[in-house]
């Protein structure tokens, strides 16, 4: 038996395979963003002195935590349609993965929290900083420089885990590989060079991660260290 | 269509449910062993060995699953292996799992104070000695709670192997759907078991996290 590879056959379909790279770029990007607003306002919520609001965001962290973002994107979509929501793939997609990210962005920044110095903020107190000075200045800043790093591999995995979204239809990179391959019968190939761009997807994620880390922290540019 | 939810469908996705659990454990046998196999190479003596599997590493965690699942389903019988949905399934979250737990072991192994190697070498073991003797069971120790947490990934990327047609959960309630037609009620409900598989093992993770944090900060420091 010889096995004949051919590589050209699927690299020619170069245009569709850069879409789907910019579409799964595109989901990563939307979830990322709009994951961290709604992770750390749950991380804060956690925190809320009301039961109720405090219980709503523990609930909404485990639940997504401790179930499959399969099972997740199906609820989203077929939820949304029962509502009567006739949505596109893409706003579906978007939307379950900002949930999915959202519930681990919680948990991260929670962990930023609680490793704030109760010392610091007793000390914003007494130089007389109002309680929106001292969370934005003495907790929310440095918690989020603490937790960088972890952040960034979460939301790296998240552009992984866009690939899920190829199951409701959403043209995104492994949707464009199903379709290759069901149309050249080139399975192996097709896979191997879609794997390899994911890789080079997440090293382009992380390379920008990173210069943006000395964009937004200052302190670590000038010092060298981390906080 | 048409028709409700009855005992027969229960009893499939209930069936599907043991498949989960078995395809979990599946991987974390196979991801363990081979993990085990990455975490030593990392911090191997040799260049060439710690850098091949920093490759590996670096490859399978640029790489989402559902890609490794169709490389080894669909891929593999393009090129004439042919393989059942359980092989394919069992082997790319072994080699995913490999590379996450490997990953995490090493930083455990590496954790294990410095004096302890030093000393393990100051009593003139061997390499196998000091790691088998001296470092392993302290690593083990520390290794535990992040392992239990990451079973809980295990059990929700298991979700992954209903696209290549192994009817696990996901699958079962994929097909329990095709006949019912109400997807919204049967997600949930795999939403809901899925919860319970996952959630006690989070709880045990995060008791176990509790307990070491509590014996660390009982040792004085050295």
């Amino acid at each position: 038996m010889s096995i004949q590879l051919d590589f050209p056959a699927v690299l020619e379909r170069w245009p569709s395979l850069l879409g789907g790279a910019v579409l799964t770029l595109e989901l990563a990007c939307f979830a990322t963003v709009l994951g961290a607003l709604i992770g750390t306002l749950a991380a804060i919520g956690r925190g809320s002195r009301s039961p109720l609001i405090a219980g709503a965001c523990k609930i909404y962290v485990e639940a997504i935590r401790n179930t499959p973002l399969l099972v997740q994107i199906f609820l989203v979509y077929f939820g949304l349609a029962s509502l009567g929501l006739k949505l596109s793939a893409f706003t579906v997609a978007v939307a379950a993965l900002t949930i999915n990210v959202g519930a681990y962005t919680a948990e991260i920044m929670r962990a930023g929290f609680e490793a704030i110095p109760r010392g610091q903020i007793e000390a914003a107190e007494g130089l007389a900083l109002s309680r929106l000075q001292i969370y934005w200045h003495i907790i929310l800043l440095p918690a989020i420089e603490k937790v960088y790093p972890a952040l960034t591999s979460q939301f790296v995995l998240l552009m992984l885990a866009s690939s899920v979204c190829s199951q409701i239809s959403a043209e995104e990179l492994t949707a464009v590989a199903n379709y290759i391959q069901s149309d050249t019968y080139r399975a192996f190939e097709t896979y191997i060079i879609v794997a390899v761009l994911y890789v080079i997807l997440s090293l382009v994620m992380r390379a920008g991660f990173w210069g943006l880390g000395l964009v937004l922290f200052p302190r670590r540019r000038r010092l060298g260290t981390p906080l | 269509m048409g028709g409700h939810l009855n005992i027969n469908h229960l009893m499939f996705l209930g069936q599907g449910a043991l498949w989960t659990i078995g395809l979990s454990v599946i991987a974390l046998i196979g991801g363990g062993i081979v993990g085990f196999v990455i975490a030593l190479a990392r911090i191997s003596p040799l260049k060439s060995v710690r850098i091949g599997s920093a490759v590996y590493v670096q490859l399978v965690q640029g790489t989402p699953l559902l890609v490794i699942l169709f490389l080894g389903y669909f891929g593999l019988a393009a090129i004439g292996l042919k393989v059942s949905p359980l092989a394919a399934a069992g082997a790319s979250l072994t080699l995913y799992v490999a590379a996450y737990l490997g990953e995490i072991w090493r930083g455990c192994i590496e954790s294990v104070p410095k004096p302890q190697w030093e000393a393990a070498d100051g009593l003139a073991l061997s390499r196998t000695q000091r790691m088998m003797k001296v470092i392993l069971p302290q690593a083990i120790r520390i290794a535990t709670p992040p392992t239990v947490g990451f079973m809980v990934q295990i059990i929700k990327n298991t979700s992954l192997a209903s696209v290549v047609g192994f009817v696990e959960l996901m699958r079962s309630g994929q097909i329990v759907n095709n006949s019912l037609f109400e997807p919204f009620a049967i997600y949930a409900i795999i939403a809901v078991v899925y919860f319970a598989m996952c959630y006690p093992l989070s709880l045990f993770s995060q008791k176990l996290e509790r307990r070491m944090g509590r014996g660390r900060s009982n040792l004085a420091p050295a």
